[in-house]
């Protein structure tokens, strides 16, 4: 099943060939189970990278958001829950699966994924190699979002977090309220004759929140980015309410009091113009900050998000036990600071992830 | 004050007119009657005495929170809000209050008689019991600030939906001098004298830009007189006393003593819409010169004589105490030219004299002349025009003189605040100095967000030396900028200040050897300074 993912690289027959000497340095250097490199997240004693940005042999992919499984990799290793949706996006490569939580070696290096709760499927990668232990949580929340399989904590003794919202003003709204804003405000839209429009990402989030809705209120139609996503997501068992595909043909006449998931950047294009009046909402973690809602010049904003936030981010970093930590993408210079003055060995890993800044938050928080 | 988070939340959030104003209809026919003139107060500019400095607030809310101070100060320019921060870092509230808005302001005027320890234990009580939206405007009421996206025509118009009076009569209502305190909801709104307070001025009609003559018709039908580059200011006259007001609503009866006079030499019950210049020889300063009297509270007696102010009258809204600006435009002149002339020797006032033209060539011709006669451009008015309320088209238009370009290099960028966090806005630029930029001035609007996209863009990737949140970005783009005057600075490096500085366009086309120098700015402060 792994027949790829063996020892021997060329990598390793060179290092066989130094002098004993320089073999004291690597074995300092080996302390670093994982590195930052131009590539991706680098393991040495595997010979493979993690949710790399550039094209490598042998690629660990915590999830299937477009900036951590990108195409041109020689092989992927995957969840059985990823493998999918990223065949979906990125057409015919191969797929290696594994379920949560069982072990794989890898050259030197033991390797196992676990729950990130971020979208289904999605993983933190546990490496250890001689006895030490690091963990990359790819993208993660805490809270459970009645969709993906929860976030479980690994103890490990370096953790190389995300940190999207790696700021303690973001705080997001707990999923019971949530489910009550959005269906109350859907049924007040209905009542009023209008359409209401949601946006928001077609892998997670839409399926999120479509186990969130009320069908009772009204049909709910989808993007076709979107309803591409769900069939994936409901061959794997995964059970969604019915949805209709928006289409060239689609009237809005035939369907009122209807509730549209639409992609984020369809939601103020003419694809939204056939809805005729509407009410428009965005759900995402930005929407917190008043700024960036009233720049989205959306009706609505619903603070949800599958990243942790300030707190999640915090318990999360606490439970792994780890006192070596690495911050990526988000407020990672800030997060950082914070982080080493509650006492950890704090280091920002430089990567290519997107999620920085909210210049254009409707297309990065992913 | 849920009613009131609710209400600020939909316009906050709608980017639909329509919307905004239902919610405040709605909110004014419901709301408790001191509430709905406290709203009418917040959004009308008129907010509570500030009780705390916002240095106080934002220590007890980061000792709330846990935070250091500096992880606070570097959320707080994220969010770009003080409010907003404090509301978003505080834990959430642990307990839960049903008071009305105008409860809650009554609660902030009580805390200032407080000493500063007891103020800090009512402040976290209110935060500890307010959800997030509640706070952050519980918060904003207390740091003063108030600005929300609701103009005064929103308000007119949703009260005239909830009440069934005409716009033009409530926007009367609402000018003035009036604060909670002195009115009610009853007296302000529902009774029917808008003229019981004697110092009450009329709204303002303003013009829009012309965009063509064509659209004109007749010569015959319009009056053209020059647009005075001053202060646009009501006079009052009213029971002996005399009012000053701004178009911003600002009284500013006692930065200029040299009017006061004219309560004798005007008649009671007058009225004049106009534009307050100063004048010397029978002839206007430039703005500059005025410029030095605005934001003193008094004025030196020095500048009284170098800068003397006089009221350079278009227009007579109240003749012998009857409201007039009904009347036709050329009647409401005839009255105003007979009480200017009647004015006595001395009297610091002028009418604004009306352009002879046979036909739009002539004017064309007079307008080109407006920067040397100290005017920024022509006024039109249609000859049986009323006076109307607010910005109208149609009868009324500013015909401007095109501003002041010069071709500059960007060479600092700095993150805007708020709508524009995290996005690269705020621009220095320079001339050239031989090999050397020499700063001139800074800029913030003009582009659109797609330029303003790449723009921040390129400034991540280009970045050569940073200065706190400044950055130091290579010499290589230049920008078309306007202004509308300038003036000389030692302030400034380069020695001239300018007036309303913005981006006209990014001048993808030019490189910057072409981009204008310092002798080209020293030049035109020469000609036109
Ligand atoms: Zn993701
Ligand atoms: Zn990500």
């Amino acid at each position: 099943m792994i027949s790829a993912l063996r020892r021997g690289s060329p990598g390793r027959t060179h290092r066989a060939l130094r002098d004993p000497a320089a073999d004291h340095a690597i074995i300092t250097a080996m302390t670093d189970i994982l590195t930052f490199t131009d590539r991706g997240i680098y393991c040495p004693a595997g010979d493979f990278y993690i949710d790399p940005w550039r094209p490598v042999d042998r690629a660990l992919i915590t999830h299937a958001h477009s900036d951590h499984a990108r195409p041109g990799m020689g092989s992927y290793l995957a969840t059985d829950g990823t493998a999918p949706v990223m065949k979906h996006r990125l057409g015919n490569i191969r797929v290696d699966t594994v379920t949560y939580g069982s072990e794989t070696q890898i050259g030197d290096a033991r390797v196992s994924f676990h729950p990130a709760g971020h979208v289904p499927g999605s993983a933190q990668i546990r490496v250890e190699v001689k006895g030490q232990v690091w963990v990359v949580s790819g993208d993660y929340k805490t809270v459970a979002d009645g969709l993906s399989t929860p976030f479980a904590p690994v103890k490990c003794h370096a953790f190389i977090t995300e940190c999207t919202f790696g700021l303690p003003v973001f705080s997001w709204t707990p999923q019971a309220i949530l489910t009550g804003q959005i269906n109350d405000w859907w049924a007040a839209n209905a009542a009023a004759g209008r359409t209401s429009i949601l946006g928001t990402y077609a892998l997670g989030k839409a399926q999120r929140l479509l186990r969130l809705l009320n069908p009772d209120i009204g049909p709910i139609l989808t993007h076709a980015a979107i309803e591409n996503t769900n069939e994936v997501i409901r061959n794997q068992g995964v059970t969604l309410p019915q949805t209709i595909r928006v289409t060239a043909e689609t009237n809005a006449k035939n369907h009122p009091g209807a509730l549209v998931l639409a992609t984020p950047s369809a939601v103020d294009s003419t694809w939204a113009r056939r809805f005729g009046p509407a009410s428009t909402a965005f759900a995402s973690g930005w929407m917190a900050l008043r700024g960036v809602r009233r720049r989205r010049a959306a009706d609505r904003g619903f603070i949800v998000s599958d990243h942790a936030d300030w707190d999640g981010l915090n318990m999360a970093i606490k439970a792994t036990g780890a006192t070596k930590i690495f911050a990526t993408h988000g407020y990672t210079a800030t997060f950082r600071r914070w982080l080493c003055e509650q006492g950890y060995d704090a280091h920002v890993g430089s990567t290519d992830y997107q999620g920085e800044g909210f210049d254009n938050p409707k297309e990065i928080e992913e | 004050m849920k009613d009131f988070a609710a209400l600020f939340a939909h316009i906050d959030e709608s980017t639909k007119t329509t919307v905004k104003i239902a919610a405040l209809a709605d909110y004014f026919g419901t709301a408790p009657l001191d509430d709905r003139l406290w709203t009418i107060a917040l959004f009308t500019g008129r907010r509570p005495k500030r009780t705390i400095t916002a240095t106080r607030l934002r220590e007890w809310a980061a000792e709330v929170a846990n935070l250091p101070d500096w992880l606070f100060a570097e959320s707080y320019s994220i969010v770009g809000d003080l409010a907003e921060t404090i509301a978003l870092v505080l834990p959430p509230p642990t307990q839960t209050t049903e008071i009305p808005l105008s409860h809650w302001i009554n609660y902030i005027k009580y805390l200032s008689t407080l000493d500063d320890a007891a103020r800090k234990t009512g402040i976290l009580q209110a935060w500890d019991s307010l959800p997030t939206t509640q706070r952050f405007l519980f918060t904003k009421l207390l740091t003063g600030g108030f600005r929300i996206g609701v103009s005064a025509k929103l308000i007119t118009r949703a009260l005239a939906q909830s009440t069934g009076q005409p716009e033009p009569r409530l926007a009367h209502k609402l000018m003035g001098n009036w604060t909670p305190d002195t009115a009610t909801w009853d007296s302000l709104i529902v009774a029917d004298d808008p003229t019981a307070d004697l110092s009450r001025p009329y709204p303002f009609y303003l013009a829009y830009q012309l965009d063509s003559l064509d659209d004109l018709g007749q010569p015959d039908d319009w009056n053209a007189e020059r647009k005075w580059d001053g202060i646009r200011g009501q006079l009052i006259i009213r029971g002996g006393e005399q009012h000053l007001w701004s178009r911003g609503e600002d009284l500013m009866t006692d930065r200029f003593p040299e009017l006061a006079r004219l309560r004798d030499d005007l008649p009671d019950g007058t009225v004049i819409d106009g534009e307050i210049l100063a004048y010397k020889d029978e002839k206007p300063l430039s703005f500059n010169a005025l410029q030095k009297r605005i934001g003193r509270k008094t004025v030196p007696g020095k500048l009284l004589v170098d800068a003397p102010a006089i009221l350079m009258a278009y227009d007579i809204l109240e003749h012998d105490g009857q409201d007039i600006r009904a009347l036709p435009f050329t009647d409401r002149r005839k009255l105003l030219k007979t009480l200017t002339d009647q004015s006595p020797e001395g009297a610091p006032l002028r009418l604004s004299a009306s352009l002879a033209f046979a036909n739009w060539d002539d004017l064309r011709n007079a307008r080109a002349q407006s920067r040397a006669v100290g005017a920024e451009g022509l006024m039109l008015k249609r000859r049986k025009s009323p006076y109307l309320a607010g910005r109208k088209r149609g009868d009324w238009w500013k015909w401007k003189i095109d501003p002041l370009t010069i071709d500059a290099v960007l060479i600092y960028a700095q993150a805007g605040h708020g709508r524009r966090a995290n996005l690269f806005t705020d621009y220095t630029f320079a001339v050239r100095d031989g090999e050397n930029f020499v700063p001139f001035t800074k800029a913030y609007s003009g582009l659109t967000d797609a330029e303003f996209r790449e723009i921040t863009a390129w400034v991540r990737k280009n970045t050569l030396q940073r200065f706190g949140p400044v950055r130091q970005v290579p010499p290589v783009h230049v920008f078309e900028i306007a202004f509308e005057g300038l003036q000389p600075s030692p302030r400034h490096k380069s020695g001239v200040a300018l007036r309303f500085p913005r981006m006209l366009r990014w001048r993808r086309d030019k490189p910057v050897h072409e981009a204008n120098t310092l002798a080209d700015l020293q030049e035109m402060l020469a000609t036109f300074g």
